[in-house]
């Protein structure tokens, strides 16, 4: 009991912390990262759950993301379709299309379905980059409009923007939150954890799996859409590999598996290169190294090494009794032989 | 018969893993499958379990024909199984490991989880119950919260026989539940599935421990090379000469 409260006590610092920092930082770039992050801690958080509870390396996660916002541009300015509506449509097509790919792409397992999806990424990518008349191409696509008002709600200033981010952020953590402590949380951490006994079990793997997989590129593509109508201007960039790779390391430096890794991970480094912006492409070679050594070590990240370090308190203290009582007994009867050797003697 | 399998043959590229064995499986007793190394006794096990499909032949569940059935349809008919290396999610607790071996039972989906609606709580509650009682039948409630991984080969051996019955199965298919296991905990894994029968269950095992299938086993299927070389009692297996020679090394396997 005391261990969740104290949770609930941290949960209420960071909502705290979240909801005062545009008050607490007025320099309007520091609010306009902040913003981005919470983005990319979406998409994080979608690829999370299918690679961190299920146990599939999506690497096309980059390439829904892209679509989301493209979807977005594209309904928004050339089909002049009301904000909220292009929005939730957006999100619907990319599901869609994330249903069809996953019909397929979850026919591979493992290292198979890792470069399947990294080709399908990359096919995102090409279709974005030379389908000049509908994207853009290389030019990019400009002028999407930022957040409808809702009722009284405008989101025109970076602030406003700030909050309805942070609210998206907070419902996909709850859902997440919500998944992970259910029984179809379970049946996913079980199919990550042996597919063959979860076959074996009762569970439909392909069902579940399918299910995960959509749920997840739903996630990728509210934050695609978020990013567009933040940006407002998008180009093929966003659905290239590197961008995959961004989410990847944000979500193992934070810890695969675990509710708190996106959050941990990506604030951590999207604050780390900028802080290291003088160093422009060379920054990598600190990363590389970091992230190395980290995947050796820590290899459930930052969250995870956290989580383990606690369990593994847990389990020393619980069985701190046992221990303590075949220590006396040791104790008492290596006392018992000194005696009768003494007797012998 | 609660199972029979008829003319049961699998073929890997050139290897015939089971060849052409037909055999039944009593209900409510001990059914052994004994044989040296790389006999196809997993193999079998595999294609009785859905996780292989047979290249011919037929299985048959309480009558019903099931060899085209995927594995998770067969747990849901009544069949469980347990593996050589039990597979186990290592860093959770017992609890949580066990509490997904009911959920074939369940029917709350994506939205029920996150909704936390009525069906959801209620299937959560049953889970977590069938959880505790199968962990009591094994003997393990005390260590329902510490993590796997820091629990001995035999425990892991109980959850793993937990988590089978937490599917309300009535045949449980265990493969060398004994392995890995010192002679004193056999002894308590015997009396395990001994109690499994008596409960009502019938039970069809994999295992090299000669002293343990002699003692509760009540039919003995041996296989050599994926053939059925033998079938019986235990005294008739031990007495039969071509089991002797696959065992011992004779001049007839080439």
């Amino acid at each position: 009991m005391a261990v969740f409260e104290k949770r609930r006590l941290w949960l209420a610092v960071l909502a705290a912390l979240a909801l005062a920092f545009p008050l607490l930082v007025t320099n309007g770039y520091y609010v306009h990262m902040m913003t981005i992050s919470f983005i990319w801690m979406i998409a994080v958080y979608g690829l999370n759950l299918f690679a961190g509870y299920t146990g599939y390396l999506s690497l096309a996660h980059a390439g829904f993301f892209a679509i989301g916002a493209y979807t977005l541009g594209i309904l928004t300015v050339k089909a002049g379709w009301p904000f909220w509506l292009a929005f939730a449509a957006a999100c619907l097509l990319t599901t869609l299309i994330g249903v069809f790919v996953g019909l397929v792409a979850l026919r591979t397992k493992e290292h198979f379905f890792a470069i399947y999806t990294l080709c399908v990424g990359y096919i995102i990518y090409l279709i974005i980059d030379k389908w000049d008349s509908l994207t853009g191409g290389v030019r990019g696509f400009i002028g999407i409009p930022a957040p409808a008002d809702i009722g009284p709600l405008s989101f025109q200033t970076p602030v406003a923007q700030y909050y309805l981010v942070l609210c998206f952020l907070v419902a996909v953590i709850f859902t997440m939150y919500r998944l992970v402590y259910s029984l179809t949380g379970r049946t996913y951490i079980a199919i990550r954890n042996s597919e063959e006994l979860a076959l074996t079990l009762g569970i439909s793997t392909m069902k579940n799996k399918l299910a995960s997989f959509v749920l997840s590129v739903f996630f990728t593509s509210l934050a695609g859409a978020l990013y567009a109508s933040f940006i407002r201007f998008l180009g093929p960039d966003i659905a290239y590999v590197s961008v995959m790779f961004d989410f990847l390391t944000y979500l193992l430096v934070g810890g695969i598996g675990t509710l708190a890794g996106p959050v941990v991970g990506t604030l951590l480094i999207t604050f780390l290169s900028q802080q290291l912006q003088f160093l422009q492409d060379y920054r990598m070679l600190i990363f590389g190294p970091v992230l190395t050594l980290l995947i050796i070590f820590y290899p459930h990240g930052i969250a995870g090494g956290v989580i383990r370090l606690k369990a593994k308190r847990e389990e020393a203290r619980r069985l701190d009794p046992e221990a303590n009582r075949v220590a006396a007994e040791l104790a008492v009867s290596s006392q018992g032989r000194g005696e009768r050797h003494a007797e012998e003697g | 018969m609660l199972l029979h399998v008829e003319r049961l043959t699998k073929r890997f590229g050139g290897l015939l893993a089971v060849n052409d064995v037909t055999f039944s499986v009593e209900q409510g007793k001990i059914n052994a499958i004994i044989g040296p190394n790389g006999a196809g006794k997993s193999t079998f096990f595999n294609l009785i379990s859905g996780l292989h499909r047979p290249t011919s032949g037929t299985i048959a569940f309480k009558g019903r024909d099931i060899t085209r059935l995927p594995a998770n349809e067969r747990a849901k008919l009544g069949i469980a199984r347990t593996f050589q290396t039990t597979h186990l999610f290592e860093q959770a607790t017992v609890m949580d490991n066990v509490i997904i071996g009911h959920r074939l039972r369940t029917s709350s989906n994506l939205f029920d989880a996150i909704l936390r609606t009525k069906r959801h709580r209620r299937e959560e509650q049953a889970c977590k119950e069938k959880a505790m009682e199968v962990l009591d039948f094994v003997g393990l409630t005390h260590v329902a919260d510490r993590m796997v991984a820091n629990l001995s080969q035999e425990q892991k051996k109980r959850v793993a026989f937990a988590l089978a019955l937490a599917t309300d199965p009535e045949l449980v298919l265990l493969d060398e539940p004994a392995a890995g296991v010192n002679p004193d905990e056999t002894e308590g894994l015997e009396e395990l599935i001994v109690k499994m029968v008596k409960g009502g269950l019938t039970v069809c095992l994999i295992e090299h421990k000669m002293s343990m299938i002699m003692k509760i086993a009540d039919r003995i299927m041996v296989l050599n090379y994926g053939e059925k070389i033998a079938e019986g009692t235990p005294e008739e297996v031990q007495n039969n000469e071509a089991v002797i020679q696959a065992y011992l090394g004779g001049s007839t396997v080439a």
